[in-house]
């Protein structure tokens, strides 16, 4: 490999990088302004910067959105004193944020985030790392995280940050199983006999040219969703933090840098679950169901499909959803209160799981049938 | 006889949760385009309702004369005793043999409990709770409210007694004390 390919290959990856921590720093600010929409406030409004502040009309309209605040939290994390309790074990309290975050980011490589259509009429995907294992590398990395969560909670050495990372642990492994089962008539379906067998998020997004996989297995993404709630860790499944009663959870002992880089994580974690089921289920980078880029170029008689402005278009149909999802996290937080443990417990053991593995039996008998022509 | 009422078994849907979720979701959406409740405090403040007790302060009477003479009453009801009066000759000598007026008048804000029995038991009518309900300073010295502070706080409210002014006819009526 020559220093020109690893050069781009490292530019693409700091691109990819960055715009995943720049979308983390506005999905915070996304959550203070929503949240406090919800609840009759007003949320940031008054963080500004010396000269773009002071445009006029645009300055204050975009002060008033709390554009500029995101950089003013980041600037806190940063300068804010570095403490280390006297009581922790020190390696593993610094180890544990920085675990937390290289899972968090590199789940990103492989998720496929638009596509390209070269001049030969072959669909390039936009993503770091065409692996053929896909969504099993995902699952595998992003699972890493809850390492994290346990050795922060057990390097705090203290009972709150302990208790989280239980609870933390085990609710991740019980969503685990039923997340990962969900996915599975997806695969089934894209694995048709006879073709090359495949775990790639492209092909599942190519497969749904005709129909989002939401729509004939509503109850697959259903229970995706629901666990990818707890594998994130958020409301109503914020097990491994509940600060109403575990102070802080994990991260009770943690501040400063080392507070933000768990909360970047977390953040990054929602971006990229975002996006694995915008490309699961909801169609990638097609813009409506039964709908493709293809078919609107030949409605509207645009070139809407290929060249930079079809990737471009690709690009912001998936940006678009994983807003949608992020919205969509954010909300739920407002409206479910936090169930307590042993229903998370229950309702992981003996409702998820029993449904997802009901749901690929018949789902797997029905692309059975569909596979030999019975339909 | 204790009533037992009867709770119905929940149905498929409700054990779901899901409907309820879905509902909820909605409830919260629609909140999103309510206005915000929130005051933006120090451009917006509160409305401050009649009969407000604030800082007290001291007040002018519509001529800009002191109302206070310092016959000490609030300093001697003041529960904390906050207030510490020295009196003191009023300024027009002709009529020093009429009133006196404080020399200092000091209010030491860190003991004042806002009771308002300063203001209950002003003979003059003199010293007012008013609307000033931030108070702030640097030091235990600072929050001593000095009789110049007091009057620039206070300024003037409307009087419906004019003291001065029946001294002023009477006098004139050669009936002086």
């Amino acid at each position: 490999m020559d220093w020109t390919t690893l050069s781009i290959l490292v530019g693409k990856a700091l691109l990819v990088v960055v715009v995943l921590m720049g979308l983390c720093l506005y999905s915070v600010l996304a959550e203070r302004k929503v949240s406090s929409w919800i609840q009759g406030r007003m949320g940031p409004n008054r963080t500004t910067l010396p000269l773009i502040g002071a445009i006029p009309l645009i300055g204050p309209f975009l002060t008033r959105l709390g554009i500029f605040q995101p950089l003013a939290d980041g600037g806190k994390f940063l300068f804010k004193e570095e403490i280390m309790p006297g009581h922790v074990n020190k390696v593993y309290f610094v180890l544990a944020p920085i675990l937390a975050l290289i899972p968090a980011l590199l789940t990103v490589t492989v998720v496929p985030f638009g596509r390209v259509m070269d001049a030969t009429g072959e669909l390039v995907p936009l993503v770091l790392a065409n692996l053929d294992l896909g969504v099993l590398f995902i699952f595998a990395v992003s699972s890493l995280g809850v390492y994290a969560i346990i050795l922060a909670g057990w390097a705090a050495n203290s009972k709150y940050p302990f208790l989280g990372g239980i609870r933390g642990s085990a609710q991740m492994i019980s969503y685990e199983l039923a997340l990962t089962i969900s996915v599975l008539p997806v695969f089934l379906w894209i694995n048709a006999p006879g073709g090359e067998g495949t775990l790639s998020l492209v092909r599942v997004v190519t497969a749904q040219d005709n129909l989002w996989f939401v729509i004939w297995q509503p109850v697959s993404a259903l229970i995706f969703l629901i666990s990818m709630f707890a594998e994130t860790n958020r409301l109503p499944f914020d097990m491994p933090e509940s600060e109403t009663d575990l102070v802080g959870g994990y991260h009770t002992e943690y501040g400063a840098f080392k507070f933000g880089l768990f909360f970047t994580a977390e953040y990054a974690h929602m971006i990229v679950g975002s996006a694995v089921i915008a490309l699961l289920f909801f169609g990638g980078w097609h813009p409506l169901p039964f709908v493709t880029l293809e078919d609107l170029s030949v409605w509207t008689g645009l070139d809407v499909s290929t060249g930079v402005l079809g990737a471009t278009l690709s690009v912001l149909i998936v940006l678009f959803k994983i807003f949608f999802f992020l919205f969509l996290f954010i909300w739920v937080r407002w409206t479910v209160p936090r169930f307590r443990y042993d229903q998370v417990m229950r309702i992981g053991w003996t409702m998820l799981l029993p449904l997802a593995i009901a749901n690929l039996v018949v789902y797997a008998i029905i692309i059975a049938l569909v596979d030999r022509g019975g339909f | 006889m204790a009533k037992v009422i009867e709770r119905k078994p929940l149905t498929l849907a409700e054990r779901t949760y899901l409907p309820q979720v879905v509902s909820g979701l909605k409830t919260t959406f629609l909140q999103i385009f309510k206005k915000s409740v929130t005051l933006e405090y120090p451009e917006q403040r509160p409305p401050i309702p009649p009969g407000y007790r604030g800082v007290p302060t001291l007040v002018k009477d519509p001529d800009g004369r002191e109302k206070c003479v310092s016959c000490q009453l609030c300093e001697f009801v003041c529960p904390p005793k906050a207030i510490r009066i020295q009196p003191g000759e009023i300024e027009n000598e002709d009529y020093a043999h009429v009133e006196k007026a404080p020399r200092e008048f000091d209010i030491d804000m860190l003991r004042c409990i806002y009771c308002g029995l300063c203001q209950e038991v002003c003979p003059e009518e003199a010293i007012f709770l008013q609307e000033i309900y931030t108070l702030s300073g640097y030091g235990r010295a600072e929050m001593v409210n000095n009789k110049e502070k007091l009057y620039e706080l206070g300024g003037t409210l409307p009087d419906k007694h004019f003291k001065w002014e029946k001294k002023r006819l009477a006098a004139e009526h050669g009936r002086a004390h």
